[in-house]
Formats: structure tokens, C-alpha cells, sequence
């Protein structure tokens, strides 16, 4: 690992700095991690009075459960199309600002503060304009003759949780995007031109394999975001419903072992989410590696 | 840009004003929601056009609340919500970069080791390991109270990994300057680093704010009592009310609220903000 070549030489003082960090980072990760990993061999009765040991019976039972498989493809279903829709969604927006010269910072503005709303937020907002009773969406699908509900047909709560989600995440690609396309040389597309290729041409030969390294970050980031943000997003809006679905991973966590007291099962589901995590951070570690180093 | 097509201007300004009329479109029906009579929502449709009553809902939002779903004012929400993003985003700084200059500028054992168990939480949200880390903070007797609220949050990756990748970047004679001088390490720290920081320190800044500020789940959690409830969970329990439509048009008046501060910070900061999210994602 990278440090520098003249370095103090001094023995306590770097732990001394270090310590507060990896003090909360103990107490508040690493000990509870290290307790939902051993919960997850338990069964505990939800009093709390005793518990007892069964091996990996938490994690075999969570496969066989048909409300666990239902919630890893509601999952899929959602992060897949969150993840599609922002990411093409603002790299159309990046692009179409790229090639503006005076109204670029205008639209920047007016595309990147959605940002700073709280996920919790977005989903009060859309759930608001898709309220079968006062919202304005499901009035303007009545009139071509669709029937919005999204409290009980579980595709219109999917969709409500997959805009809601993708209306918040657009931002972030867009500046990702943006920033992406600014540090693309000018005289590989003039060269382009020159050689007469199209905007449509030069855009698929030139500038996505040279988007490549940003969009697989975002890609990563993305489907991060897609599994545990929505947290709030479905908390405020579907809370799972209806009949499971939008009972995402990181929600069914919450569920069983808040609402459902089923400690064991929650915290196996904690451990099999903690391991995807740490998988996709490591992945994405190797690719900040690269880029920095070359 | 090389060609000069007018037909691809006109599509590009076509795009990107469908792009804003999407993004805006949810926040302007809430704007209009919250300027509306508690009686314009009877007719079974959302008006589009501004009402009336703007001033007294949000004069009563900020000072009453919502009695029938137990909220507190707004007033009260939004200075905890304060309280938690400034403690959340000073608070990581402060730890995040002592520890990034413990990594870089120092040789110890269990150095890349502190490194790693440092960047293993970079990703791992409180979402994640919420039933023990709930536990953990019941246990400490820190619920309901501003310290159970913030300080678990404040142990993440992102800051310490944006000051290491910046102290990486700082020229090595300026340290071996500073030796040559005299200068001991906290004193290197405070005279040189510090001020080379102030950019990535403010950058920093408005990404944590707003991470603070809109903090769901944890606050929903860790407080029972109502006077430490943060504004983004608080409109949750006013919109969820029971065997009734909510007031909508106080809710959309808490949730403009609600989203002012960030988006006031974002727009004022812009350039710094752009610049800090893309460089901690570096």
C-alpha cells in the first residue's frame, strides 16, 4: 500500500490518531457484526429468555422459504430496473448537456438537486402523485383507460418504487456522467468528425468505450444503492406490500426481526447481505486501484 | 462541438427540458399542494394551480405540527435534523482525517490492516446490521439522545479514503521541508496540512450534510420520544395515519420543508459539491 517516502518516525502517535475511528468502527460495526453473525446460529425465542444452537438451520430454512426466493427476485426485478432506467436516463441527459456550451451550467443546476432529497422524501413525493384517490398519475391513466392501484396490484407499487427510486438516483449518474465526458480529449471527436462519422457514430465508437471505466463504477454504485437505499423509499411508500411485492432483501431484514421478532433469521439475512456488500466493495476497491495507479 | 446541426440543438434542449419537467414535476405538484385548503382534496383530484393558504399552513406546521399524528412541530424536527447532519458531517471529518494522516504519514505495524478494517465499512450501510447495532446502542443507553443519533453514523470509509487519496497527492518536500525545520508532526498537521485541506474539507462538507440530514431509518429507531425526532422520519408519521387520507396539504408543506436545507446547500455549493462527490468516489 501507497505512503510516503519521508514518514515521522514517531511509534504512539499514529495510533493515538487512529484510534477514534477505529474505535466507533469497532463498537458500532465490527461488535455487532461479530453478534449477527452468532445470532445467525441461534434460534432465540422473541422474549429474548433463551436460545440455543443450531447450526446453519437459519440459513437452510431462509432458502426454502418461498417468502425469501419471492423477496430475492422482487429484488432482482427492482435493482435491475432501477439500475437501468437512471443510468440511461442520465447518461441521455450527460451527453445532451456535454455537447451545450452556454446553458450548460443552467441545465447542470436544474438536473444534479434532486440529490439532496432524502430517499424517505422521494417516496412520500411519487407515492403522492400515484395516490389512487387524490394523485394526478392515476387520474391521467383512468383517462387511456388504466386502473392505477398500487395498494393492491403489486406491478403498479413495483413501478411506484422502481421511479421513485430512479427519479433520486438520475442526479448522481448525470454529475458521474457529465465529469466522465468533459475529461474525453476534443481531438478524438474532431478527429471523428474529420474521418466523417456521424454524432450517432462517433458516440458508439468513441465516447462509450471511453465511458466504459465510469459507467462500471456507477454500474457497482448503482446496484449498492439499489439494495440498501431503498430502505427508506419503501418504508415511507409500499412498506413490502402488497402480499410481499416489494419486500426487498434489506426490508425483509428489518421486518423479521423488528416486526416479525425472528432474531435468527433476520440476522442470517444480515450475514448474506454484509457478504454481497463486502463482494462488491472489494470488486469495486480492485477498479479504484487500477485507475489511480494505471 | 465539431457539427453544428440545428436539428440535434433542437433535440438536445428538447431532452433536457423533458429531463428537468421530470425531475421538477413531483416537487412542483408538493409546492401546490401546500399553498391549498385542507377541502381542496375532497374533490378526489390534486389542483394545479397555487392556492390561498400558504402562509397558514406552514406557520402552522413550523409552530403546531400535526396533533392527530402525534408529531411535533416542524420547528422542533428541523433543529434536530440540524443538530444530527452538522454533528454527523463534523464529526467524520474530524475522525476521518486523523486517521487518513496516521495511514500516510506514518510506518507502524498493523498499518494496513487499520487501513483495511477502516475501508471494509466504506460500503456497508446501517441498514445492513440494524437488529445488532440497535442493540449495541440500547445497551449503552444511548437511545433518545443526540449522541445515540449520530455517533454510529459517524464511523464510515468515504472520508477517510478521500483524505488519504489527497494526502497522496500532496508533494513529498513539503513534509521533508517542515523536518528540516523543525517541525514535529502535529505541527506539520495543523500549519501545513490543514490549510492544503480546506477545498476537500468543505467538498466533504455538504456530502455529509446531506447524508446526515436525510437519515431515515436510524432516527426512526433510536428515538421514541418525540422531541428527538428528525424532520424526514417525523413526516413519515404525519402521512401515515390511520383509516383516513392524510392532510396532504400539511404534509407537502413539511416536505418542502423538509427539502430546502440540502437542496439550498447543493445549489449554493454547487461547484464544491460536484467536486467532492466525484473525488471521494475516486
Amino acid at each position: 500500500m501507497q505512503t510516503k517516502r519521508a514518514i515521522f518516525p514517531n511509534k504512539f502517535l499514529p495510533y493515538a490518531l487512529l484510534a477514534p475511528q477505529l474505535a466507533i468502527t469497532f463498537v458500532f460495526f465490527f461488535w455487532p457484526a461479530a453478534q449477527a453473525v452468532k445470532q445467525s446460529f441461534y434460534k432465540e425465542d422473541p422474549f429474548g429468555l433463551s436460545s440455543r444452537f443450531v447450526g446453519l438451520a437459519n440459513y437452510t430454512k431462509l432458502f426454502q422459504e418461498p417468502d425469501y426466493l419471492n423477496s430475492i427476485g422482487r429484488t432482482a426485478v427492482f435493482a435491475i430496473s432501477t439500475t437501468g432506467l437512471a443510468l440511461i436516463l442520465a447518461l441521455i441527459f450527460a451527453v445532451a448537456v456535454d455537447r451545450l456550451i452556454r446553458s450548460r451550467n443552467a441545465y447542470t443546476t436544474l438536473l444534479l438537486w434532486p440529490y439532496a432529497v432524502a430517499p424517505a422524501v422521494a417516496g412520500i413525493l411519487w407515492w403522492f402523485m400515484f395516490n389512487p384517490t387524490v394523485g394526478i398519475l392515476p387520474y391521467m391513466l383512468d383517462v387511456v383507460g388504466y386502473d392505477w392501484n398500487h395498494r393492491l396490484n403489486q406491478t403498479d407499487a413495483m413501478i411506484l418504487i422502481v421511479l421513485a427510486a430512479s427519479w433520486k438516483q438520475i442526479s448522481y449518474n448525470f454529475i458521474f456522467f457529465l465529469a466522465g465526458l468533459q475529461a474525453i480529449p476534443k481531438s478524438l471527436k474532431e478527429a471523428a468528425a474529420i474521418d466523417g462519422a456521424g454524432p450517432v457514430k462517433s458516440f458508439f465508437t468513441i465516447i462509450l468505450p471511453l465511458l466504459s471505466p465510469t459507467s462500471f463504477f456507477l454500474l457497482v454504485v448503482n446496484i449498492v444503492s439499489a439494495l440498501f437505499d431503498t430502505f427508506a423509499i419503501i418504508d415511507a411508500t409500499t412498506a413490502g406490500g402488497p402480499a410481499q411485492g416489494t419486500n426487498v432483501l434489506v426490508y425483509k431484514v428489518y421486518q423479521d426481526g423488528f416486526i416479525g421478532l425472528n432474531l435468527g433469521s433476520s440476522a442470517a439475512q444480515s450475514v448474506i447481505l454484509m457478504a454481497v456488500v463486502i463482494l462488491l466493495t472489494v470488486i469495486q476497491f480492485r477498479y479504484i486501484e487500477r485507475r489511480v495507479q494505471y | 462541438m465539431v457539427q453544428n446541426n440545428t436539428w440535434l440543438n433542437a433535440l438536445t434542449h428538447l431532452i433536457l427540458i423533458l429531463g428537468i419537467v421530470f425531475v421538477a414535476f413531483p416537487v412542483y405538484i408538493a409546492i401546490i399542494a401546500s399553498t391549498r385548503g385542507s377541502f381542496d382534496f375532497l374533490q378526489g383530484l390534486v389542483p394545479l394551480l397555487p392556492g390561498t393558504e400558504a402562509i397558514e399552513n406552514y406557520s402552522r406546521i413550523l409552530n403546531a405540527g400535526v396533533s392527530t399524528s402525534g408529531a411535533p412541530p416542524l420547528g422542533l424536527m428541523m433543529t434536530n435534523s440540524l443538530v444530527m447532519a452538522l454533528s454527523i458531517a463534523l464529526g467524520k471529518i474530524f475522525i476521518s482525517i486523523l486517521s487518513a494522516f496516521a495511514i500516510v504519514y506514518f510506518r507502524f505495524p498493523f498499518r494496513t490492516l487499520a487501513f483495511w478494517m477502516i475501508f471494509i465499512t466504506l460500503m456497508l450501510p446501517v441498514e445492513v446490521r440494524i437488529m445488532p447495532t440497535f442493540k449495541v446502542v440500547a445497551d449503552l443507553g444511548l437511545l433518545n439522545s443526540y449522541a445515540g443519533l449520530t455517533i454510529p453514523l459517524i464511523a464510515s470509509a468515504t472520508a477517510t479514503f478521500l483524505f488519504r487519496q489527497f494526502f497522496l497527492t500532496v508533494p513529498e518536500e513539503l513534509m521533508e521541508a517542515a523536518r528540516i525545520d523543525g517541525a514535529g508532526p502535529m505541527k506539520f498537521f495543523r500549519d501545513i496540512l490543514l490549510p492544503l485541506s480546506r477545498t476537500n474539507i468543505a467538498a466533504l462538507f455538504v456530502i455529509l450534510f446531506i447524508y446526515g440530514w436525510n437519515q431515515y431509518l436510524w432516527p426512526l429507531l433510536v428515538t421514541t420520544d418525540s422531541s428527538y425526532y428528525t424532520v424526514v422520519m417525523g413526516i413519515k408519521r404525519m402521512a401515515d395515519v390511520a383509516d383516513s387520507e392524510p392532510q396532504w396539504n400539511l404534509v407537502m408543506a413539511a416536505v418542502v420543508l423538509a427539502m430546502l436545507p440540502p437542496i439550498v446547500v447543493v445549489i449554493g455549493m454547487q461547484k464544491l459539491f460536484v467536486k467532492g462527490l466525484v473525488e471521494s468516489e475516486k
